[in-house]
């Protein structure tokens, strides 16, 4: 009897057909692909993108070469240098974040105990030129400077879970 | 236009319907060309649909460009020939290929007399051109001198072989319902609409044909020609651009084919679904009248479901294994092929014809 049920199902290719069927319905089904440069997916105020230095209302920036993001970073990508100003307070003289070592963890953001170094929503962008990849305290400082509305948001907005 | 009609009169007669029959050889290839390039681009994306991605959107708009764009790569790239290959037979394989799949058009009639060449046995000329095409798959595997070229290559002439003998039986059944070898002949013996054509009284020769039809192209689940997963590319690993894209061009090309003498031989070609009183009436609707009553338009959409079905088949079945294939072949189709040609037999003696409304 079985045999007979299974010669009438592969003659009759229901098992196929129902296969057809199956295929026929993804092939209605709504696509989930995000169409890229159009259309992009939604980002967390977690994002963590490219890297940026912030400063306080009055200007003054807010990096005070602790070193901590420097001693976290576990790819060993930033390298700080300090002086002592003449109003007695440290700052760095040389704050460069290697792009190729970074591993975009977060760590330094973490760390930084005064809100400095952060990381952006940006994500897009690339070097043209060999050396590029090594970004200084002043790209990171213009970087702060242009998002910074962006940055204040996204900190308070987060600030609630910290 | 008189002056024009003179100057025309005055060449000889050979060159008048050497020109003639020329111009209506580009009538048919030009279309065909373009209706291949947008068949890969119609694969790629009725495919990627089915997987729930997008498939090529980007060239163009909604990917219309992307055919273009992958010809010009080609026509651009080298054509790489192996050290140890047979260079003439390498270059002459895709030639092979691409020749009978294009001659095989030259019968097929797209509408009431819109054919090429009117001859009584299209019939016996298709079947044999389509076998022809196996030629230059052998012929490639073998002049590349790869091992995966030659495994690809004597693959597909087993399978072909194999599915043509079962082809060809279904192709007796419709040639004793029709009563005529001449395509034109037998597409004029299913009139009568949906319910006169071969598919209903004919359909495990249906399904066997297009089956058939499915492996004689090396398409998925038949495609152990080519089993990227298992041989690389099959018989034409070793080819590069123009010669390769010409194997390309001929798969569709024989695609396309096999699409129509399906909705030729089995689903009235160019004839109208709709029957008796109900013709009468749309067809005499004004305007849009003529979508109904039979045409041109007809075997398009006809192919054209064929063929998506190629792509349908693709997307849903895994591949056949090597085994299979031959059992399917040979222990299958040609039984239920000879067994449904007797019972055809049968019903032509008795007189009970019910193909015949």
């Amino acid at each position: 009897m079985r045999r007979i049920i299974g010669f009438i199902r592969s003659f009759t290719l229901i098992e196929l057909l129902r296969g057809l069927w199956l295929t026929r319905g993804y092939l209605l089904s709504p696509k989930i692909t995000v169409r890229y440069p159009e259309e992009k997916t939604p980002q967390s105020p977690r994002f963590r993108g490219l890297h940026a230095l912030r400063r306080y209302p009055n200007g003054e920036e807010r990096c005070i070469a602790c070193k901590l993001c420097e001693a976290v970073c576990p790819a060993c990508a930033i390298t700080i240098e300090s002086e002592e100003r003449a109003d007695g307070t440290r700052r760095t003289t040389r704050y460069d974040i290697d792009l190729f070592k970074c591993i975009y963890c977060g760590f330094c953001e973490e760390a930084c105990p005064v809100d400095s170094i952060v990381e952006t929503r940006i994500f897009e962008y690339h070097f043209e030129k060999r050396g590029d990849h090594i970004i200084t305290k002043q790209q990171l400082l213009a970087i702060g400077d242009k998002y910074e509305a962006q940055l204040a948001a996204d900190r308070a907005a987060d600030a609630v879970y910290r | 236009m008189e002056l024009a009609l003179q100057i025309w009169e005055w060449f000889p007669l050979w060159f008048r319907i050497l020109v003639e029959v020329l111009a209506k050889i580009v009538v048919i290839v030009v279309p065909l060309m373009i209706a291949v390039a947008y068949l890969t681009l119609a694969e790629r994306r009725v495919i990627g649909f089915m997987q729930v991605r997008m498939g090529p959107n980007r060239v163009g708009p909604r990917g219309f460009g992307q055919p273009i764009a992958d010809a010009l790569k080609l026509l651009t790239k080298e054509v790489i020939v192996p050290t140890n290959a047979t260079r003439f037979l390498f270059l002459i394989a895709p030639i092979l290929t691409l020749t009978p799949a294009l001659a095989a058009w030259a019968v097929i009639p797209f509408g009431e007399g819109l054919v090429l060449a009117d001859i009584d046995a299209g019939l016996l000329y298709v079947l044999a051109l389509t076998s022809m095409g196996v030629y230059g798959v052998i012929i490639a595997g073998w002049a590349s001198n790869s091992k995966y070229a030659f495994i690809g290559a004597l693959r597909s002439a087993a399978q072909i072989v194999a599915y043509e003998i079962a082809m060809g039986f279904a192709l007796v059944g419709v040639l004793m319902a029709g009563g005529s070898l001449n395509l034109g002949k037998i597409v004029e013996a299913q009139s009568g609409g949906f319910p006169g054509w071969f598919v209903w009284p004919l359909l495990p020769l249906f399904v066997v044909y297009f089956i058939s039809g499915v492996a004689e192209t090396n398409r998925a689940p038949f495609d152990v020609a080519e089993g990227e997963s298992e041989i690389v590319a099959g018989f034409h690993v070793e080819y590069s651009g123009m010669a390769f894209a010409v194997f390309f061009l001929a798969e569709y090309a024989n695609m396309i084919l096999i699409a129509a003498l399906t909705a030729m031989l089995f689903c009235g070609g160019w004839l109208s679904p709709f029957w008796g009183d109900w013709l009468a009436t749309l067809s005499a609707i004004p305007l849009i009248g003529w979508v109904f009553a039979g045409g041109v338009h007809w075997f398009l959409l006809k192919t054209a479901f064929f063929l998506f079905c190629f792509l349908w088949f693709r997307a849903t079945f895994p591949r056949y294994r090597y085994d299979q294939i031959m059992r399917l072949g040979w222990k299958v189709f040609l039984p239920i092929t000879i067994v449904w040609l007797f019972v055809e037999g049968i019903a032509i003696v008795a007189g009970w014809q019910p193909w015949l409304i």
